[in-house]
């Protein structure tokens, strides 16, 4: 029995040192060279204060900003304690609260039709923190925004087109808060 | 962590299941994430190699009853293959903006003067073991939807590329170590056509959308978007959920609760079949059995002696073989079916249970009992399982039984096989490497899985996707 029970603990005890120890400060050594922000998460800064991260979205309900997706998490964009709707595609409460996010949407933006609103709007994110909305979901916000904040729509469709991000391979993008970040300072000036 | 719960993930990390009953942010802390579920995902992955590679000597050797050291075959697993690809892949992902600081959560004011509070932590080291050893238990709760855990389309595609590179190495190998890389070709286009069949479909479900929101009038061209990130979009998100489902990992980067009808009964197949790729080394385990099967009942359709590499198939074998497959289905559908007999005399204790109504909150069960059998830990993560005895105890079994009781079974055949007398190829023998065999092969794989699952799946998914022509 010994003869089994011996080497299985050395092994534990070695593989834990390895594996748990060593390999993460190797990782942490090289994440604190080479990774943005010494791997403590990118952060996006206005006049040197901390406004958030750049890769974890954050709740724009306000008029006045371009809105992220809707998120399921409890408060919205809560960055603590991520997750999903996981409602199935036929459950017909959730296809009611879908109808109700299409007519609010509209009602938001009074200016666009009903085919274009965009389903991702819509639609809750897979993490309830997703940073990004598709290019159309923010032209269609143009309008509003533009009324808002007294800014022409060449102005802000010059703007949302600097901001598309259309990575080699995947699906053209825009971060949101990067993006709120240059409509304030286009308000400002 | 309540008890039950940590009795179910001590369980599931330890079979490489990685079943998550938890939320990783808030119910673990980051000691129990690095020294508990990381550490256990190295090891489990070391184990399923070091099992494969016993299963690669049996089949070797001619005539042996020695198959290798266990102590040798896990610590080379671990330390020439997990340990330095985990790292290249944590460089690369941190570079991509994943955090690694033991910092804990940051406190910050958005631009709207919302305070948030943002979790952080050693993700990139958790990370790459979760997909490079097929484990896939997350490190935040959701998974790889989390944009800190999945940054952007590029480290999307390389971590999909991390979890299928060992299971696909796994088959050349066994081609190399034999000889016999015919033999290794055929294994490796069966589980491509299989998951083809699966992949398919779904991503083309996924492009097309919820039907009922298309008939709600929006400009619906993004698909099905409930579940799924804009920077990962429908198709990648399609592709990866069959991926992580025909190989044990498990990790997800969308909700598969919200995937279409058609794309959640090819999650499940993926896992009812759990043989095409599979996880490292219990993939080809499974495959082996059916292989077994297929070199019978050829051997019977044509008249020759069952034959597999030069070694007899006997009766013993073939019962063992036959246990082993029917297991998996015994297991998912008896729990199911318990479950259900809960669930329906109880209906307003247990309401909590199910997410969704209907045809989906069966399709919910099911998936929970079939993620645990083939020890893949995705999850209809709309089964209110965290806080449920029941859940967090039935799939503790359900892990336990699924996993060590088919390798018992698996390894036994093999060491019986070793044990026997070798007889040369002759003009007689069954050729286990062509297209034919391979036909064969994927016809049994095919038929048991159907007459197994297809009741099971009609109840589910399928009137699913009708009712909601």
């Amino acid at each position: 029995m010994k003869k089994y029970i011996l080497p299985s603990i050395v092994l534990s005890i070695v593989s834990m040192l390895v594996f748990v120890v060593i390999y993460t400060l190797i990782v942490w050594g090289i994440g604190y060279a080479v990774a943005p922000n010494h791997g403590n998460g990118e952060v996006v800064t206005v006049n040197g204060k901390v406004v958030g991260y750049k890769l974890v979205g954050q709740s724009f309900t306000q008029a006045k900003y371009f809105n992220g997706r809707p998120s399921s998490t409890t408060p919205a964009y809560n960055a603590a304690s991520s997750g999903g709707s996981n409602k199935g595609p036929s459950n017909p409460d959730y296809l009611k609260g879908v109808q109700a996010a299409i007519d609010t949407f509209m009602k938001y933006n009074p200016t666009i039709k009903k085919e274009d609103v965009p389903v991702e709007m819509v639609t809750m994110s897979g993490s309830g923190l997703d940073p990004d909305i598709s290019p159309k979901a923010a032209m269609v916000q143009i309008p509003r925004i533009a009324k808002e904040r007294h800014l022409s729509e060449e102005q802000l469709t010059a703007l949302v087109n600097k901001h598309i991000e259309k990575p080699f391979l995947g699906p053209a993008h825009i971060n949101v808060l990067l993006l709120n970040v240059d409509l304030d300072g286009l308000a400002a000036k | 962590m309540l008890p039950d719960q940590a009795f179910n993930t001590a369980i599931s990390f330890l079979v490489n299941c990685d079943l998550q009953h938890y939320s990783g942010e808030s119910a673990a802390t980051y000691f129990t994430q690095l020294a508990v579920m990381m550490f256990l995902m190295f090891v489990s992955a070391g184990t399923g190699l070091a099992a494969a590679a016993i299963l690669m000597n049996a089949l070797k050797l001619r005539t042996t009853t020695q198959l290798g050291n266990f102590y040798n075959y896990f610590i080379k697993s671990c330390t020439r293959i997990l340990l330095p690809l985990s790292i290249v892949l944590a460089v690369f992902l941190m570079i991509n903006g994943m955090p690694m600081t033991f910092h804990g959560k940051d406190t910050i004011t958005t631009l709207q003067g919302d305070t948030v509070q943002v979790s952080r932590g050693p993700v990139a080291a958790f990370v790459p073991i979760k997909h490079i050893g097929t484990n896939g238990g997350g490190f935040y709760g959701a998974n790889s939807t989390h944009p800190l855990e999945n940054p952007n389309y590029l480290t999307n595609f390389i971590l999909m590329v991390s979890q299928c590179i060992l299971p696909f190495a796994i088959v050349f190998a066994l081609g190399f170590y034999l000889k016999k890389h015919k033999f290794a070709w055929m294994v490796f286009g069966v589980m491509t056509l299989g998951f083809l069949c699966l992949v398919i479909p779904t991503v083309i479900s996924e492009v097309h959308g919820n039907p009922a929101i298309i008939k709600m009038g929006i400009d619906n061209s993004s698909g099905a978007m409930e579940g799924k990130e804009v920077r990962l979009g429908a198709p990648a998100s399609g592709y990866w959920a069959i991926m992580t489902t025909v190989i044990s990992t498990g990790s997800v980067n969308c909700m598969h609760d919200s995937t279409m009808p058609l794309s959640g009964m090819n999650e499940l197949w993926a896992m009812m079949v759990n043989c095409f790729y599979g996880g490292k080394g219990v993939g080809f385990l499974n495959f082996y059995v059916f292989i077994i099967i297929a070199v019978f009942m050829s051997g019977l359709m044509v008249g020759r002696t069952p034959e597999f590499h030069g070694k007899k198939i006997e009766a013993k074998e073939m019962k063992i073989a036959s246990i082993v497959a029917l297991w998996h289905p015994l297991l998912i559908l008896a729990f199911t079916a318990f479950a259900c007999f809960v669930y329906v005399h109880h209906p307003i204790r247990y309401a909590y249970w199910l997410n969704n109504p209907g045809y989906h909150g069966f399709s919910e069960m099911l998936y929970e009992y079939t993620s645990s059998s083939a020890n893949n830990g995705s999850g209809f993560e709309g089964l209110g399982d965290t806080p449920s005895k029941f859940w967090n105890v039935t799939c503790g079994f359900v892990l336990i039984f699924g996993r060590y009781l088919p390798i018992i079974g698996q390894i036994a055949i093999a060491g019986s096989l070793a044990g026997k007398k070798f007889i040369p190829e002759s003009a007689g023998t069954l050729k286990t490497d062509t297209v034919t065999f391979g036909v064969m092969v994927f016809a049994v794989i095919v038929i048991i899985a159907a007459l197994s699952f297809f009741p099971a799946l009609s109840l589910g998914p399928i009137a699913e996707y009708f009712s909601m022509r």
